[in-house]
């Protein structure tokens, strides 16, 4: 028996296939490129519509006459084709799909690096292109090298204020930035196996940061209940024995965690930067926009208010719907918080909540690359704990205290 | 396919966004992509672009999806693109859109002529020749086409 992504793909690593791909999904920034590439290759098809996703996220709702051109003509397209369409304010692509389209043992390809993130599910996610989603969008299929597997045994349970965006920022620091290039990540062992669903969302989402092409987990009774609550009954899967590269994490000893401008595998415990003063606090992001980021975050500001600016953006509409219904939303908005549109929001820096020159966001998002937020920013990525203890105090703060 | 140009030196783990920053995606001229290429790296890189061969540290084309990165050297001139390893995605993206990678390690010297012939396998500079890694079958086809949407269109698939 192979690696998870040995058996999906059905070939041994270092082999190339052609897979066909069960869902493939682009969003209004890729897709763009992608609709031009696909009419260039002129052949007129499009298998299997119904499996094809277009999601409104990253520039939500437009911002400026062009981007607004842009996805029209997207959008007119969408429809003629007959795909999915998540209009603006239904999330960030990755969160959408991760709410009961992405299922175990599918070969899932997103036009964006995050696709990954949907791994948590036990299936083999990975980003494309532009022109790659044109070619699925033709063809139905698409070519994959096979890759080495990296595992990630987690042990223990986490303790205290640490969260799994803190187990994230730990094993991109142990890997690097390209430690695990052309890579698959497989985050295994009893530490595993105690996460939530959301927080397996949260390390998947990170394996990109890697370098590595996917960052799974097998499905297991976790991922049968969360599927279970969107109508589908799914299998367990057999974790293999034995990795030629592994990387081992006590959860027991993670603590909140800082990685600092510009690069998201220079990793600190937040206690060391502690007062360092920021001028924006970012809540979102397909990493940490999910309800129980909203509700971690809210836990800590409720009933005071932000000293700085803090932006709050749910990564979903069905984040948000139970944020509202419940006393999460309110908390967070009577803390004082700007609560956006669902979506990508600042995190890439291209229509709101861009910070200025010389300006500190402390950011729950998963890049902090130099300018990516808006020209001469930087970027201190976090937890939503850290994120709250900091919206408080207006300064870099451990969540430790908040508890 | 073979080719050359002079050595262009970049460090490891060069982002997309440093690439073509965000800022400026959303447009479907690629012009405006070359005239800011690497803007935010050095300014005055996007001038030098042209007829080089950028020769980067590992990790080059990290990031984002974003394949207006691979178009934006294209549009530029670059002729090609030498790293110990790429961002598999910009890998493919490059390769898509027929703007050549080169798997190698190479010493940079700013300036100085860089050959490859990708289908022998070797690149050089400075005197020293270092071996390619080799492109997959298919990949060489994808390119030899041009980039995947002539690939597709001329029947394959
Ligand atoms: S939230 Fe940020 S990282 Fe996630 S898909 Fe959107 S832009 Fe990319």
């Amino acid at each position: 028996m192979g690696t998870l992504a040995e058996e999906i793909l059905g070939a041994p690593a270092g082999e190339y296939v052609d897979r066909r791909v069960d869902r493939a999904y682009a969003h209004d920034g890729t897709g763009v490129l992608a609709r031009e590439a696909w009419l260039s290759i002129g052949t007129g098809a499009f298998p299997d519509p119904d499996h094809r996703y277009l999601i409104f996220d990253h520039i939500v709702p437009a911002n400026t006459s062009l981007t607004a051109d842009l996805q029209k003509e997207l959008r007119v397209f969408a429809r003629q084709q007959g795909m999915h369409l998540s209009d603006v304010g239904g999330g960030v692509c990755h969160q959408v799909m991760a709410e009961g389209y992405a299922l175990p043992g599918e070969v899932i390809v997103g036009a964006d690096s995050h696709s990954c993130t949907l791994g948590a599910f036990g299936a083999f996610a990975t980003g494309v292109g532009a022109t790659d989603m044109a070619g699925i969008w033709a063809t139905g299929e698409t070519w994959f090298r096979v890759p080495e597997t990296t595992g990630v045994f987690l042990d223990g349970a986490l303790t205290g204020a640490a969260a799994a965006k803190d187990v994230a920022l730990a094993y991109v620091s142990a890997l690097g930035m390209d430690g695990a290039t052309y890579r698959a990540l497989e985050f295994v062992g009893e530490g595993a196996g105690g996460l939530s669903m959301a927080d397996r969302l949260t390390l998947s989402n990170m394996a990109v940061e890697t370098g590595a092409k996917a960052g799974m987990f097998y499905a297991d009774a976790v991922t049968r209940e969360y599927l279970a609550g969107f109508g589908h009954a799914v299998e367990e899967q057999t974790p293999v024995d034995g990795y030629r590269q592994e990387v081992t994490l006590d959860l027991g000893d993670i603590e909140p965690l800082l990685a600092l401008p510009p690069r998201v595998d220079t990793v600190c415990p937040v206690a060391e930067k502690e007062g360092l003063a920021v001028d924006q606090v970012f809540l979102g992001t397909c990493t940490c926009g999910r309800y129980e980021d909203l509700e971690a975050f809210a836990r800590i500001v409720r009933g005071k208010k932000v000293t700085v600016r803090t932006v709050v953006v749910p990564a979903s509409r069905a984040v948000l719907t139970r944020a509202a219904s419940t006393w999460v939303l309110p908390a967070l908005i009577e803390a004082g918080c700007a609560v956006g549109t669902p979506g990508c929001g600042p995190c890439l820096g291209a229509h709101m909540g861009v910070i200025g020159e010389g300006e500190v966001c402390l950011s729950t998002a998963n890049r902090n690359f130099r300018n990516r937020m808006g020209v001469g920013g930087e970027i201190y990525l976090a937890s939503p704990q850290t994120a709250a203890a900091t919206a408080l105090a207006g300064e870099i703060r451990s969540p430790e205290g908040c508890l | 396919m073979k080719g050359e140009g002079h050595a262009v030196c970049l460090g490891r783990d060069i982002d997309t966004d440093l690439i073509i920053a965000g800022r400026y995606l959303r447009t479907k001229d690629r012009s405006v992509w070359a005239a800011h290429v690497f803007e935010d790296l050095d300014p005055t890189l996007a001038g030098r672009l042209a007829g080089a061969v950028i020769v980067a540290g590992p990790n080059f084309g990290c990031g984002s999806s974003r394949e207006q990165a691979a178009v934006a050297l294209k549009e530029a001139g670059v002729v090609a693109v030498a790293a110990p390893t790429f961002a598999r995605i910009f890998f493919r993206n490059a390769v898509n859109i027929g703007l050549l990678v080169l798997e190698c390690e190479i010493p940079c010297h700013e300036g100085e002529a860089v050959r490859f012939d990708l289908d022998e396998g070797w690149i050089e500079a400075g005197g020293t020749r270092r071996p390619l890694r080799p492109l997959s079958p298919r990949m060489r086809e994808i390119l030899r086409s041009g980039g995947l949407v002539p690939y597709l269109s001329g029947g394959h698939g």
